[in-house]
C-alpha cells in the first residue's frame, strides 16, 4: 500500500521526465516509422498532380512560429511538390507574422533547392494584409484591390505572373496551411463557399483544428493533412511519385512522427496508470467504510 | 452623439453586406464595405500599440505586482517596432541601391531578422510544447473513467491516440485489408467522419443561427455591447 499511496501522490515532475525523454530519445536515434496514405491526403495530392504543368497556386500560409513544428512540414512539402509540378506559386498570408514564415519556406525550399526559380515569373510573394477575413473577401473578386505591390514594393502590375491575375478565382487551387483564425474556416466562408465552381481549396492544420473542418468535406474543402501525420502522409504521398523525395534528409515530418509516437503512447500508459489508481484506491476508501 | 454615430455607422455597414449578398447588382458595395474594414484593421494597429504601452506603463508606474514582467514586454515592443520601422541592418535592394530603405524590414541578418529568429520563434516554440508535459500530467491525474460519458470519452482518445501512430497500424496489421475499417486507424477516422462530422454540424448550425440572430440585433441597433460603457 506504501507504492500505492507514492504513486497517487506521484510528483508531476516525474511525469514531465517521463515525456523530456519520450521526445528526446526518438529525436536522437533518428528511426521513422512507415506511413500509409489516408483518403484525406491523397485527394489533395492527387489534386496538385493532376493539375496540367504550370498551373496556378495559392500558398496561404495563415501561421505563425507557435505552429510551425506541424505546418512547416506541410508548406515544406506542397513547395516542393509545386517545383516539381512546375506550378507558379503565390504565397501570402493573413497573419502578421506569417511573412516570416513564407520567407523561411521561400528561402530554403526555392532560393537553396531550386535557384533556376526565378522570382515574378515563377513564384511570388504578396505578404501580408491586415484584416483577417475581411481580405479573403475582398481578393476573391478582386486581388489587385488590396495587393497593388508584392511584399518589396513592386507592382503587382510589373510582376508577371500576376498581370494575368484578377481575383483568387483564377487560381487553380488554393493550398491553405492553417494555425487558428484567420485561416481555413475563413477561406470556406469567403471563398469555397460562395465561389463553388471556380475555387478549389485544401488544407493543412494544426491538430486541434483538424476535428473542426471534417464538415466541410469533400465539397468546400477538397482535402485535410491533419496536423505532423497529415504531413508525413503527403511526404510519403510526394516520395512515392518522385523517389528523390524519400531521401531522409527530405522527410522532416516522417521524423517528426516518432517522437509523437512516443509521446501517444506514454501518454495512454498515464490513462491507464491513473484510472487503476483510482479504482484500487476508491476500492480501498469502500473497504474501509464502516 | 457619441452612441448614435456609431450606431448608424454598423447599422448601415451591416445592412451594405446583408444586401450585396443578396442582391447581385449592389455586390460591389459589400468588396468597397470590406475595403473600408481593411482600412480600419489597419488603424487598429495603431490603437493596440497604444493600449499596450498604456496598460502596461501605468501597471510600472503604480510599482503593482508582476510590474517586471510589464517591463520586459513594454521593452521587447518598444525594440521589435523600432528595428521594424527603421529597418535597421537592412541591406538596400540590388534593384534599387541608391535606396538606403529599399530592402524588406525581415530581410535575413537584419536587426529584426535577429529578434525574430533567435528571440521570438524559440520563445513561442517553447510556450508552445509545454502543452505536451500539462497533457501528461492531465492524461496522468484527471482522465478518469467514471462514469459512462467519461467512459466513452476515453475509448475514443484512445482509438484517436493510436490511430495518428504508427502504433495504432502495428497493432491491427495481422487484420486482411478487407478489414481496414476495423483497423485501429480505420475506427480513428469513422470517429472523426462520422461522430465527429455529426456533432460539428449541429454545433455550427447553432453557432450560425445564433450569429444571425445577434447580427440582425447589432444592425437593428438593439444590441449595444460591443460599445462599450457608452452603450449603456
Amino acid at each position: 500500500m506504501a507504492i500505492l499511496d507514492r504513486l497517487v501522490k506521484l510528483d508531476r515532475r516525474w511525469i514531465f521526465l517521463l515525456m523530456f525523454l519520450c521526445v528526446l530519445v526518438p529525436i536522437l536515434w533518428g528511426r521513422t516509422f512507415p506511413e500509409i496514405t489516408t483518403p484525406l491526403v491523397d485527394r489533395v495530392f492527387d489534386a496538385v498532380e493532376n493539375l496540367p504543368d504550370g498551373s496556378k497556386v495559392l500558398m496561404a500560409l495563415d501561421y505563425e512560429p507557435a505552429a510551425e513544428g506541424e505546418l512547416g512540414p506541410m508548406s515544406t512539402a506542397f513547395t516542393r511538390h509545386c517545383i516539381e509540378k512546375k506550378h507558379k506559386m503565390y504565397f501570402l498570408t493573413t497573419w502578421p507574422l506569417g511573412t516570416q514564415m513564407i520567407a523561411a519556406v521561400i528561402d530554403r525550399e526555392i532560393k537553396d533547392g531550386a535557384p533556376h526559380l526565378v522570382y515574378g515569373e515563377d513564384y511570388v510573394n504578396l505578404g501580408y494584409k491586415p484584416g483577417y477575413e475581411g481580405v479573403i473577401k475582398v481578393i476573391v473578386t478582386d486581388l489587385k484591390q488590396l495587393y497593388t505591390t508584392d511584399h518589396f514594393g513592386t507592382s503587382t502590375s510589373d510582376i508577371p505572373m500576376c498581370k494575368d491575375i484578377q481575383s483568387v478565382q483564377d487560381m487553380n487551387i488554393i493550398l491553405n496551411m492553417s494555425a487558428g483564425y484567420a485561416g481555413t474556416r475563413e477561406w470556406v466562408q469567403y471563398a469555397s463557399t460562395p465561389f463553388p465552381e471556380t475555387i478549389t481549396l485544401a488544407s493543412g492544420c494544426t491538430g486541434v483544428q483538424a476535428p473542426l473542418f471534417y464538415p466541410y468535406l469533400p465539397k468546400q474543402l477538397i482535402g485535410l493533412l491533419g496536423a505532423i501525420k497529415g504531413a508525413a502522409e503527403y511526404e510519403v504521398a510526394l516520395a512515392a511519385k518522385y523517389p528523390k523525395w524519400g531521401r531522409p534528409e527530405y522527410t522532416e515530418a516522417l521524423r517528426r512522427m516518432a517522437p509523437q509516437l512516443w509521446g501517444h503512447l506514454l501518454v495512454l500508459a498515464l490513462i491507464i496508470a491513473g484510472n487503476v489508481l483510482y479504482f484500487v484506491e476508491r476500492r480501498r476508501r469502500r473497504g474501509h467504510r464502516p | 452623439m457619441k452612441r448614435t454615430i456609431p450606431l448608424l455607422i454598423a447599422g448601415a455597414a451591416g445592412l451594405i453586406m446583408l444586401v450585396s449578398f443578396f442582391v447581385p447588382p449592389w455586390e460591389s458595395w459589400g468588396e468597397d464595405a470590406g475595403t473600408w474594414f481593411n482600412i480600419l484593421q489597419g488603424f487598429a494597429f495603431i490603437l493596440g500599440g497604444g493600449n499596450l504601452l498604456k496598460v502596461h506603463l501605468k501597471k510600472v508606474s503604480d510599482r503593482r505586482r508582476g510590474w517586471g514582467y510589464s517591463g520586459v514586454t513594454l521593452i521587447a515592443f518598444v525594440v521589435a517596432l523600432v528595428c521594424g520601422l527603421l529597418k535597421i541592418g537592412v541591406a538596400p535592394l540590388a534593384k534599387f541601391p541608391e535606396h538606403a530603405w529599399s530592402g524588406p524590414y525581415n530581410q535575413e541578418g537584419s536587426a529584426f531578422w535577429y529578434f525574430f529568429e533567435y528571440a521570438f520563434k524559440p520563445l513561442v516554440a517553447t510556450t508552445f510544447s509545454l502543452l505536451a508535459f500539462f497533457v501528461a500530467s492531465a492524461a496522468f491525474r484527471a482522465f478518469r473513467a467514471k462514469n459512462l460519458e467519461a467512459s466513452l470519452l476515453l475509448g475514443t482518445a484512445f482509438l484517436i491516440l493510436l490511430g495518428r501512430t504508427f502504433a495504432g497500424t502495428w497493432l491491427t496489421s495481422w487484420m486482411p485489408p478487407s478489414w481496414e475499417e476495423f483497423t485501429i486507424p480505420g475506427l480513428g477516422v469513422t470517429v472523426m467522419q462520422v461522430f465527429v462530422t455529426a456533432g460539428n454540424r449541429a454545433i455550427m448550425i447553432g453557432i450560425a443561427l445564433g450569429v444571425a440572430s445577434t447580427s440582425l440585433k447589432v444592425i437593428l441597433g438593439l444590441d449595444r455591447s460591443y460599445l462599450g460603457a457608452e452603450g449603456k
